[in-house]
């Protein structure tokens, strides 16, 4: 497990490469989970604005 | 209209392209994951070592697969802001825009990790020759359309603008790729080939070729949820995103009675 | 197509058509200036600045490379198997750094010398096990001797 570890040496730089792609790419995956949040929350209050005229004018 | 135009219209019809999205994309996150366990495996256990690199050679798992993605994804992009420019078409625009972070993750993970590989094995983290170079242009291009993007309030205007510039871009694409032919570079050629042999290992390709499938299936699903999220921004007021963000504000208010 | 589409379309493409020939052209032009390496060779009839820095792109001669006893300075031969160049560097080398290595140095000329402040090596785009590389120096070896023989 160490010997797995070292990389034959380089481990200083091969781990560190695969810990980048890893966390760039949990960021992408995890944004537009936070950003389809903020829209829905955009349109919900949208609509809630929206709704008393509506129903003032029926 | 024929049967084909008419299928077309109505996959991308931005109410069917949300439900089918909505569908496909956690399989193509699930696969990915499954792919990308499988082709790590293989390239950072069974593979053998490098006579020449020794063990540093393994970044080529993730860099290579990474830097394809960089001009899979703007090629992409490039494509459908062209569909959009000339055709119009709502859906083409957001997936041109959607495209555009993705590619930019995955250009960056190319620069990083190779940098990170450049180290050990050039002796250096950075030179200015032309691969490295033309990498950061494509880097900047990414950003540069999604900085447009989002500097531009109307988001059908917005997108026909860095649909734009995204399409003038493309012209870095090919010297990305044929830098190391054209120029004398310190980056070496290109190891895996469509046209004649790949200059690797059976045992190293296959787990290259596994990631290289891993990156194109994450790229979808990330694609995929991107595009349904401008789909709802953009059609807003439709009867069909409301009901789904109040389907969602019914479903969280009977969470909190309940709960 | 509607007549206001192809007209888009025509102009799209014309526009990308003028971009790309600007960017060829650039291209082009750069060729001089893009040079990101010498060979001994080009340096050799006057193409490298004589006084200023460049990069000095070459493979390390085989059984040149002398390493001094009491500090880090190393001597070597750089060549492009046509002419060479005798190259010197104090300092740390990369790992790949090996006899018949292609390398790049960083340094300027130096009374028929080129003393290099940074020493790069360049890999090639081959993968394979230390085993499959072995067998294949030993079948070359093999053929090689196979057609001294033959003379």
């Amino acid at each position: 497990m160490a010997e797995f570890l070292a990389m034959g040496g380089y481990g200083g730089y091969v781990w560190p490469s695969y810990a980048v792609f890893f966390i760039v790419l949990a960021i992408d995956a995890f944004a537009p989970r936070v950003q389809r949040k903020r829209v829905l929350a955009e349109l919900r209050g949208r609509l809630k604005r929206r709704q008393p005229r509506n129903e003032a004018a029926s | 209209m024929n049967s084909l135009t008419l299928w077309f219209h109505k996959i991308g019809s931005p109410r069917t392209f949300y439900r089918i999205a909505g569908a496909v994309a956690p399989w193509c996150y699930g696969a990915a994951l499954a792919l990308g366990a499988v082709g790590l495996y293989g390239g950072l256990v069974l593979a053998p070592t490098d006579y020449q690199q020794g063990d540093a050679y393994r970044i080529i798992f993730i860099h290579v697969p990474c830097a394809w993605m960089g001009l899979f994804a703007y090629i992409f992009m490039a494509a459908n802001a062209f569909i959009a420019l000339v055709w119009r078409i709502k859906l083409s625009e957001i997936l041109s825009m959607a495209s555009a972070p993705v590619g930019a993750a995955f250009t960056f993970i190319t620069l990083v990790t190779g940098s990170l590989w450049g180290k050990p094995m050039w002796g250096t983290w950075w030179t200015w020759d032309a691969r490295l170079t033309s990498e950061l242009v494509l880097l900047f291009l990414y950003l540069g359309v999604i900085g447009l993007y989002h500097a531009i309030e109307d988001r059908r205007q917005a997108a026909r603008a860095a649909g734009f510039l995204a399409l003038i871009g493309i012209v870095n694409l090919p010297i990305v790729h044929f830098s190391v032919n054209w120029w004398n570079t310190l980056h070496q050629g290109s190891t895996v080939r469509l046209l004649g042999p790949s200059k690797i290992d059976a045992a190293m390709l296959w787990p290259l070729l596994t990631m290289a499938l891993a990156t194109h299936l994450y790229f979808f699903g990330s694609l995929l949820l991107r595009t349904r999220i401008g789909l709802l921004e953009l059609d807003g007021g439709k009867d069909w995103a409301r009901s789904i963000a109040l389907g969602e504000s019914h479903e969280r208010a009977g969470a909190r009675t309940h709960g | 197509m509607t007549p206001t589409r192809k007209r888009r379309l025509i102009v799209i493409s014309l526009v990308l058509a003028a971009v790309a020939v600007a960017a060829g052209l650039t291209v082009l032009a750069l060729q001089q200036n893009m040079t990101y390496l010498f060979s001994p060779s080009e340096v050799e009839i006057g193409r490298a600045p004589a006084s200023a820095r460049f990069r000095l792109g070459g493979i390390v001669l085989e059984k040149s490379v002398k390493r001094s006893n009491d500090s880090l300075r190393i001597d070597f031969i750089v060549t492009d198997r046509f002419k060479d160049m005798p190259v010197e560097y104090t300092g740390i080398l990369p790992d790949l750094f090996r006899e018949g290595q292609s390398i790049v140095a960083t340094g300027a000329m130096h009374d028929g010398r080129f003393v290099a402040t940074e020493v790069l090596a360049k890999h090639d785009e081959t993968y394979m096990p230390k085993e499959v590389a072995d067998a294949i120096a030993k079948a070359k070896a093999k053929a090689r001797k196979g057609a001294e023989a033959r003379d």
